[in-house]
């Protein structure tokens, strides 16, 4: 109870009833992430059932639109897939990639970084060298290529191929962190009374460099749920059999001139608000947390 | 600074050597190159031959220098499927690739860093927060979504700026096709330009307010301002110089992301350039020319680095006098 109401009376706590927009990206990605997860039962159709699909019923625009009727809300494709239904899917694509990649990614760069900083050396040098190589030739660019190279497409791969260039980001920020939190006296007076370097990484270094990493993580999440997108958008990301929403823009793009614009202007639209709510909140995040950029703004 | 610029240069080439030992895998053994080039029916001493040829039969070592050796005279073997030398295929496509990256850096600068500025000299302004909202936007929009609402906006509903390819074009010495010159080439360059600019745009934005805020804290600015300096001037000469280091590094650093980007932006309007290219040899498998791709964006992206090394050596007195 008493944890609760420390959380109540914090000041980020307070900073975020005041911040309507932040407020609003929280509900728009809850309301996403729900859809999501209980997909199965809200969407009125199973997209990929091929069974279910009705090729009378394609190409019809929303319902608020003429010739759109129920059950299909934001009207439907050219096979006559429910486009709602679809981005539901789709989203849970989205979002498991994101989850996916930030837990592996971050947890991988995290360890990494950790050792580079705390030991330095040789590995330290490698892995600063690798990241700079990494960021200069971009994730995009990377995946790209990789998966273009192997041509072979599931939604594992798409992942790992993210997840390669993922990691530096989250490597190089904790090594900072740890440069600095090594120097601090606290960490010399555990050496001093006999503690291993195990117990002064886990106790004492890591909980002390760790926050920097949260704005990572809300960047990173909504960069790679865009990457995902964009890889499936080119035909190299997750299998036609698989929903995703860049291969629902990509497909809908053949019937833009058509003048079907829900195939794509529904899908986008979802997709542009999970990464802006995502990126929103990594803002505000990042306002409260870096110490740095808090005094900027005050002077 | 001889030895800092010595150290990036060694680290870029061995980087370009660990890529180049990828792409010689891609190109050596991934596909089936002897059945691709000698065809379904060929006999085996015509395999043969052309094992030979491509020298498949020598040790690996051998067959990475002689893939290096060749690669540094611009030769990577034939493209798979049009059976046109790969360096010739991919030559033909860099001026589209070339203006259309010209063009979106322009815009991205030009607009980036003027918002960056404007926006740090008035923070709180009801303008700024609109500007900082859309970069929040900008960066927020995958290349291809701002691609497709620039045609379902230009293109479908008004119909004023053309949704493919490049329009009229014209020769220059004899070989480079360019769009500048003719007001049907421009007007075809506007969306792709765009659409490939906007997240460098909205990025550079960014850095452009971070670094001037930053900036426009510290106590040299205040001092100038105590001396009676026009606001004007500490913006400009005094804030807007210190603040374009990190701007003009990221710019450099961007690169990769800007090439990445570009197949995208190609791939949405047809734009007859490079990344088009890339795009059509991952759907054919066409390894030579991904070969030659990669070694030429790494080229390209290592250049940039050590370029962008040197100049910030050049820009930064803590380095330049160690």
């Amino acid at each position: 109870m008493s944890k609760l109401k420390a959380i109540y009376i914090s000041k980020p706590f307070k900073h975020y009833l005041n911040s309507p927009l932040v407020i609003a990206a929280t509900i728009v990605l809850f309301i996403i992430a729900a859809g999501a997860i209980f997909a199965p039962l809200i969407a009125p159709q199973n997209p990929y059932d091929i069974s279910s699909l009705m090729l009378r019923d394609s190409l019809r625009p929303p319902v608020w639109h003429e010739g759109g009727n129920l059950p299909f809300l934001l009207g439907t494709d050219m096979q006559g897939r429910d486009v709602f239904s679809t981005i539901l899917y789709g989203s849970r694509t989205s979002l498991f990639v994101g989850i996916s990649v930030v837990i592996i990614a971050g947890g991988f760069g995290a360890f990494i970084g950790l050792l580079a900083g705390y030991y330095g050396g040789l590995l330290d040098t490698i892995i600063m060298r690798l990241g700079d190589t990494v960021f200069s030739f971009s994730q995009t660019l990377i995946a790209m290529l990789l998966l273009g190279v192997f041509r072979q497409s599931s939604v594992l791969l798409v992942i790992a191929a993210i997840c390669i260039s993922g990691w530096v980001q989250y490597a190089r920020t904790i090594r900072g962190q740890v440069l600095s939190v090594k120097e601090e006296e606290y960490i010399l007076s555990s050496r001093a009374i006999g503690c291993n370097d195990l117990r002064i990484i886990i106790k004492h270094v890591l909980p002390n460099s760790i926050s920097p990493l949260l704005v990572i993580a809300a960047v990173h999440f909504g960069m790679a749920i865009m990457l995902e997108a964009t890889l499936s958008f080119l035909g190299v990301g997750v299998p036609v059999t698989q929903p995703s929403l860049g291969m629902m823009i990509s497909q809908g793009r053949d019937f833009l001139y058509a003048g079907n614009w829900w195939l794509v202007i529904f899908p986008g639209g979802v997709l542009m608000a999970i990464v802006f709510s995502l990126n929103l909140i990594a803002d505000w995040l990042r306002d409260e947390f870096d110490p740095r950029i808090k005094n900027l703004q005050n002077s | 600074m001889k030895t800092y610029i010595a150290r990036r240069m060694l680290q870029g080439l061995i980087v370009l050597f660990i890529v180049s030992f990828i792409a010689f895998f891609i190109f050596q053994y991934l596909g089936d190159p002897v059945l691709t080039l000698a065809g379904r029916y060929a006999t085996v001493e015509q395999r043969e031959e052309v094992r030979s040829l491509l020298n498949l039969d020598q040790p690996f070592y051998i067959q990475y220098f002689s893939f290096i050796s060749n690669a540094v005279r611009g030769n990577f073997g034939m493209s798979y499927v049009s059976r046109v030398p790969v360096a010739r295929l991919i030559i033909e496509r860099l001026p589209a690739s070339i203006e259309l990256a010209v063009a979106a850096e322009l815009f991205a600068v030009v607009v980036g860093i003027s918002l960056g500025i404007f926006v740090a000299a008035k923070p709180s302004s009801l303008t700024s927060k609109f500007f900082m909202t859309g970069s929040l936007i900008g960066v927020s929009l995958p290349t291809f979504m701002v691609g497709i609402l620039l045609i379902l906006l230009f293109s479908i509903t008004i119909n004023i700026l053309p949704p493919t390819g490049r329009g009229n074009l014209v020769n220059l010495f004899g070989r480079w096709r360019s769009g500048f010159f003719t007001l049907d080439g421009l007007k075809h360059l506007i969306m792709p330009a765009l659409t490939l600019g906007m997240f460098q745009m909205a990025l550079l934005f960014r850095i452009t307010r971070g670094a001037m805020l930053e900036v426009l804290g510290a106590d040299f600015i205040r001092t100038a301002r105590a001396k009676g300096l026009s606001s004007r001037i500490v913006l400009y000469k005094h804030a807007l110089r210190n603040a374009l280091i990190p701007v003009i590094t990221m710019i450099g650093l961007q690169f990769g992301q800007l090439i990445g980007f570009a197949i995208v932006t190609e791939s949405i309007f047809q734009w007859p350039g490079a990344g088009s290219l890339l795009l059509t040899s991952m759907y054919e498998s066409d390894f030579p020319v991904l070969a030659a791709y990669i070694i030429m964006v790494a080229a390209i992206i290592v250049f940039l680095n050590v370029l962008v090394d040197i100049s910030y050596a050049l820009l930064n007195p803590k380095i330049r006098y160690k």
